[in-house]
């Protein structure tokens, strides 16, 4: 069969990706430790072209490229983690309460994660740190305020599908409240399938998080791949790999956690991943 | 279910999108309470203006009022079509929008246009052969358009085709050498859309792509193809006459459903390009801590996108019958 042979190639697609992120997160973690030179020490050798000396180049304050990439990295990961573990939280528990007690604050909740789904919710992050101020905690705090509705509806349906099933009742008949079975017998069930997405909510937030960056409304003093893309733009007919090379790093990163949420997607729903019925 | 004929139906909807933009307003209007200060200030920005323009504002804006009031004055001033001012650029927010916005959409609706073709015909010939090489290839594409910087592809863009193969303009809507008028100039403008309509294709063709292959695949396994093929139809027959109608429904979901975020996508290639639209208005507007006219450009598009959705909930319903008779989606 056709699938037959794709799998072992998916799975090594997999393999690449999480090795990739295994390397990245050791070197963001490590890049103080690291034989790096300083991201921030400017040189006379501004504008380099990638050499031994300057992998990635140097940019026009004669600032390691490569160096730059590293410790960009640790902000765009902490930033992507931090924020999708604040979504995840937020979202399990408005979908949790959602779907178990159902009702009018369903209706509600469930309205409002539709409008965050199709609204450009970009433009009023932008719109939000423009007017407050553009620091990590804001950035995060507002990519996490946007970012909830798909862990709550996952939540919300598992936690559907789950409470009318006969463990739950049985539960129930030996007289436990409401509040513990929904805390101790469906959330813990209803966990895994919602968490399965977490991969792809990190992407996405780092995805919004360059993006911020791009159009200057992160913090000016903190090295991070967006501003290195937005520096880069002015350079792009003599420095070319000013961009060029964070803007690979961007793509690799938020590649492979979208494969890597992909293949759980799959895994756990192989079904609804071909479409077949 | 009891059955909701097609007036209920869009009945139904609008309200749902007069909530909507109800929401929005109420959104945008919580937005510059937030501001840290004096929001009048924020609101004037750095600019500097006559001290008896920020008494009068804040008198118009009543904030020495409830809360409540200055709401009230918000929609009022709001329902007159009045956005506000901006000290930047010396014009009321709402004309300089308008004065955009053509062009953001004339970016926009290629693509959209582009993709959703390109989507359902990658589709419709990747679907019967899942796990083969196009069907891989859509899904690659599909991740690919999910996962890049789509400012940074516009740069790459650039580099490839602008500053080394010298094929296409970078920068702006038309060139200084071009014709005015005529055929000449429009083929002009056209040329100075070809990249960064690419890029904006690409990034929705990665929703369209999914989606599309999706409910190609689901079509293909349902019963009625099974009985159009034991009726003796040839396979290229049922693919065109009976899975392509069925799988192009969820796609006109998907483009209303995603316009808001292609929107987004629009903004952020028009920066790339220096494209005179939305796009380089909201940076600049960044830039210049214009926050009025953020506040409309946020305003105006999610307006938009409401009625985009509204507008192609509507045409689901016109399209297929189980909707409006009360079936599956009603």
């Amino acid at each position: 069969m056709a699938e037959g042979w794709r799998f072992p190639k998916m799975r090594l697609l997999v393999l690449a990706a999480f090795s990739f992120l295994t390397i990245l997160f050791l070197a963001a973690l490590l890049a103080p430790i690291l034989p790096l030179p300083d991201p921030t020490q400017i040189s006379d050798a501004a504008i380099q072209p990638p050499s031994r000396l300057h992998w990635f180049g140097t940019d026009e304050l004669g600032r390691d490229v490569f160096s730059g990439a590293i410790y960009g990295a640790r902000v765009s990961l902490m930033v992507g983690i931090s924020a999708a573990i604040a979504a995840s939280c937020l979202g399990l528990i408005i979908g949790a309460l959602s779907g178990y007690f159902g009702g009018l604050a369903d209706l509600i909740f469930m309205r409002i994660a539709e409008l965050f789904q199709i609204l450009p919710t970009f433009l009023l992050a932008a719109l939000v740190i423009a007017v407050s101020q553009p620091g990590l905690p804001q950035v995060i705090i507002v990519i996490a305020a946007l970012s909830w509705p798909q862990p709550a509806r996952l939540m919300r349906s598992e936690v559907m599908r789950l409470k009318g099933m006969d463990f739950v009742t049985l539960v129930r008949c030996l007289g436990v409240g409401e509040g513990r079975i929904l805390l101790r017998e469906v959330v813990p069930n209803a966990l895994g399938p919602s968490l399965a997405i977490a991969p792809l909510i990190i992407g996405h937030a780092i995805l919004v998080e360059v993006s911020l960056g791009y159009l200057g409304l992160t913090d000016v003093d903190v090295i991070s791949w967006g501003r290195m893309l937005s520096t880069g733009q002015r350079f792009l007919l003599n420095g070319w790999w000013m961009s060029m090379f964070p803007g690979v790093a961007i793509l690799l990163t938020t590649l492979a956690f979208n494969i890597i949420g992909d293949h759980i997607e799959t895994v756990l729903d192989p079904r609804r991943a071909s479409g077949r019925r | 279910m009891p059955s909701l004929g097609l007036g209920r139906y869009i009945a139904v909807r609008i309200a749902w999108a007069v909530f909507t933009v109800a929401g929005i307003l109420f959104i945008n209007f919580l937005v510059m309470r937030l501001v840290p200060g004096d929001p009048v200030l924020a609101l004037v920005g750095e600019f500097p203006v006559p001290p008896d323009y920020i008494e009068n504002m804040r008198r118009q804006l009543g904030l020495d009022q409830p809360i409540a009031v200055q709401l009230w004055l918000y929609l009022v001033g709001l329902a007159k079509g009045d956005l506000g001012f901006s000290f930047v650029n010396r014009l009321p927010v709402v004309d300089t929008i308008f004065s955009r916005a053509s062009y953001t959409l004339l970016l926009m609706l290629p693509a959209l246009v582009l993709a959703s073709f390109i989507g359902v015909a990658l589709s419709i010939v990747a679907a019967p052969r899942a796990g083969g090489a196009i069907d891989s290839a859509v899904s690659a594409i599909s991740t690919f358009g999910y996962s890049v910087p789509i400012f940074w592809l516009g740069q790459v863009l650039v580099v490839i085709f602008v500053l080394n193969l010298g094929w296409l303009p970078a920068q702006g809507m038309t060139s200084l050498r071009a014709p005015r008028t005529g055929v000449g100039s429009i083929l002009d403008i056209v040329w100075h859309m070809v990249l960064p309509v690419f890029c904006i294709t690409i990034y929705y063709l990665a929703v369209i792509a999914r989606v599309a292959r999706a409910s190609v695949m689901q079509a293909l396994h349902q019963d009625f193809v099974l009985t159009a093929r034991g009726k003796g139809l040839s396979r290229r027959y049922v693919l065109w006459r009976h899975v392509l109608p069925n799988a192009f429904l969820p796609v006109i979901t998907v483009i209303g459903y995603s316009f808001g975020h292609s929107l987004t996508g629009a903004i952020l290639v028009e920066t790339v390009f220096s494209w005179p639209g939305l796009g380089q208005l909201f940076i600049n507007s960044i830039a210049s801590r214009d926050y009025p006219t953020l506040q409309g450009i946020f305003l105006m598009t999610s307006t938009l996108v409401v009625c985009v959705n509204l507008l192609t909930d509507v045409l689901y319903a016109f399209i297929d019958p189980r909707v409006r008779l009360g079936g599956a989606h009603g």
